[in-house]
């Protein structure tokens, strides 16, 4: 029953990622090209990467709120160590390096010592993107070889495609089999639902979540990477609240914000609805404020709705069951 | 018969529309779409850089408008670009927020036929076509000499409030004004010290203390930064010596206006955003039109600005600087 109707709010989000694309063709003739569809979806390529692994995250009941900072750290990690003369591959494995490090940190923090993730995360948000700053200052690190550059802004040859989308694609597809899929998958689901009980079953549920929080540092460094690449720049404010969107998209994509509950599909439906309404308003001029106040709108709407809706269900079943009674 | 009459009208209607093309040559296309671009929209100095340049656009018949990020990252500016080449518009006029990572994306506007002009702060060349440079050294080198010499009669001992000892740009214009000096027309005129505020407004104002007190026949300050001249001209409008010490510089008119009225300080300079911003877009007119491909050398006119030549670079230089004072201050608001 539950399940039926988590795969209709899905159904909703894929719905709406078509109107949208409708009705951005509706504002604009120079919405529905090849080309402005190649652009907005490239735009929003680290806040797809990085939704995937905040969706694991979430769905334990937990959540990440220093990804982007981690992204900022370690696109100025790549960037330092780049412009110390470093081989750009020993750079960007440093950078990976420093995510996992970051996303430990965290995990540690929360596992072991017990401590809430919100708390947490809101506070290495200011301290990685503190120590972006301690790294690089105020300075850009651009001039990065032009075949990097090039995987970061260019397109799969002989389509539209960006390649950092391509990425997501296969990491996307490898998420939903390994949530939907597997023993692990299914034990996310347990501990987000119940994480008392699931400890009850023999779930390592320490271990199961400091895994997540490295591996969604990971996926910062590499949505840092990517970052940097694309836009030829490595910067300590790289993509500055960008978990916003992040999260935005996870909880959009029918994810419960109190754990246990939603999919892959859901999250990736999410994200490109997120990604059409934005570029779908910036074609016809709208300011970035008012794009900021449109996602903090989605973002409230996706936490109340469904809780509404829960609501009305359980009020109609009493009201079903007065009757029954009655 | 009918027909015949279509054919010799129609006939006529394309010999006229040549007749109006070949009139048309050397003169900008009319409705070009041109987007302003800013570092940040809605602060006061591209505000009015923006009207200006759509002030031009309008001019010449095109369609201006001006969108940019309400936040200095480069980010934010990469996502415009792509949505002005998406609404293929046929030149972006930009002020970059990042030298580099801009690039691409111009790269990818100027492929698809979009021209590309910069103003305040450039790109790489390869990602535009023109810049227009709002001051050269020289002339605001020259210019605050010769003010600061009109303002003490041409004849006195003069100190300079500069920003730190290793700024680039001060430096160069220090060099330029130490040379100028030599000329016969500044004779009498001698620079005694040359002080360092940091562009920190504490120290520029215990900075200009000090110059009062140690140089006590002192007639005049240049501070060629808009840091150190408004707190010179905070510590001088206090002080006895106020009316005295004439105090010029690089300043802006929402910073200088309350001591231009109190006496404090009598003219100081800056380039014209306003013109900055008409000069980029005729810039950006006539490469659209194709009239002018941003070679060196090459010239066009920027209506009531009159005539400019492209320089080494694809830069073009806006001119000497605007003087502001009394009669002209209240134009101005950034």
């Amino acid at each position: 029953m539950k399940r039926r109707g988590l795969l209709g709010w899905e159904l909703s989000v894929i719905v709406l990622v078509f109107v949208a694309l409708f009705g951005g063709a509706l504002l604009s003739p120079d919405f529905l090209t090849a080309s402005n569809l190649s652009f907005l979806t490239a735009n929003f390529s680290e806040v797809a990467l990085m939704s995937l692994t905040m969706t694991l995250i979430i769905l334990v009941a937990e959540i990440d709120l220093s990804v982007a900072s981690i992204l900022g750290l370690c696109s100025a990690v790549l960037g330092a160590l780049f412009a110390a003369g470093w081989p750009m591959p020993l750079a960007i494995l440093a950078a990976f390096g420093v995510g996992g490090l970051a996303g430990l940190f965290n995990g540690l923090l929360v596992t072991r010592l017990g401590l809430p993730s919100l708390a947490v995360t809101i506070g290495t948000l200011a301290l990685y993107r503190g120590l972006a700053y301690v790294v690089l200052g105020d300075k850009a690190i651009a001039d990065f070889p032009a075949f990097y550059t090039n995987l970061g802004f260019g397109s799969i040859p002989g389509t539209q495609i960006p390649i950092p989308m391509a990425l997501f694609a296969v990491l996307a597809v490898i998420t939903a089999i390994v949530l939907h899929g597997t023993a692990f998958g299914r034990s996310l689901y347990a501990i987000g639902a119940n994480e008392i009980a699931a400890r009850f079953a023999g779930l390592q549920v320490t271990r199961v979540k400091l895994s997540l929080f490295v591996l969604s540092g990971l996926m910062s460094a590499l949505a840092g990477t990517v970052y940097t690449f694309r836009f030829a720049s490595a910067r300590a404010d790289n993509a500055s609240g960008f978990e916003l969107s992040v999260i935005a998209a996870v909880l959009l994509g029918g994810v419960s914000i109190f754990g246990g509950k939603g999919s892959v599909v859901g999250t990736v439906a999410a994200v490109f609805l997120i990604g059409i309404i934005n570029g779908a308003l910036t074609i016809v001029d709208v300011s970035n404020e008012i794009l900021t106040i449109v996602t903090g709108l989605l973002l409230i709407f996706s936490v109340l709705l469904p809780n509404l809706l829960a609501r009305v269900r359980s009020a109609r079943e009493r009201r079903a069951r007065g009757r029954a009674v009655s | 018969m009918n027909k015949r009459l279509t054919v010799s009208a129609l006939t006529l209607s394309l010999g006229l529309l040549s007749a109006v093309g070949l009139a048309q040559t050397g003169s900008l296309k009319k409705n070009l779409k041109i987007a302003f671009l800013p570092k940040i929209i809605n602060i006061p100095y591209f505000t009015t850089t923006d009207n200006g340049g759509l002030a031009a656009i309008k001019e010449f018949g095109g369609v201006g408008k001006a969108v940019g990020p309400s936040d200095g990252g480069a980010s934010s500016q990469v996502s415009y670009i792509n949505t002005l080449i998406a609404q293929r518009q046929d030149a972006i006029v930009l002020a970059a927020n990042d030298a580099n990572a801009l690039v691409p994306s111009l790269k990818r506007a100027m492929a698809q036929g979009i021209k590309v002009v910069t103003f305040d702060s450039d790109v790489a060349p390869d990602g535009r076509n023109i810049f227009i440079n709002q001051a050269k050294s020289d002339g605001i080198a020259k210019g605050q000499i010769e003010l600061m010499s009109k303002l003490m009669g041409g004849k006195g001992e003069f100190a300079i409030l500069s920003a730190t000892p290793n700024a680039t740009n001060q430096n160069a214009w220090i060099a330029i004004m130490q040379d100028e000096l030599k000329k016969p027309a500044y004779k009498d005129m001698k620079l005694v010290k040359i002080a360092y505020g940091n562009d920190e407004d504490q120290k520029s104002f215990t900075e200009m203390q000090g110059l009062l007190q140690a140089y006590p026949n002192l007639k005049g300050v240049i501070s060629p930064t808009t840091v150190g001249v408004a707190a010179a001209a905070r510590y001088l409008s206090t002080s006895p010596k106020k009316g005295k010490v004439m105090l010029t510089g690089l300043g802006t008119p929402n910073q200088m206006r309350s001591f231009v009225k109190d006496g404090t300080v009598t003219a100081f300079q800056l380039w014209n955003p306003g013109d900055l911003g008409y000069l980029a877009a005729y810039a950006a007119g006539s490469l659209a039109s194709g009239m002018i491909t941003g070679k060196e050398g090459e010239t066009f006119t920027a209506g009531k600005l009159g005539k400019y030549t492209v320089g080494k670079n694809g830069e073009v230089v806006l001119g000497p600087p605007t003087t502001f004072d009394k009669s002209n201050i209240d134009k101005f608001n950034f």
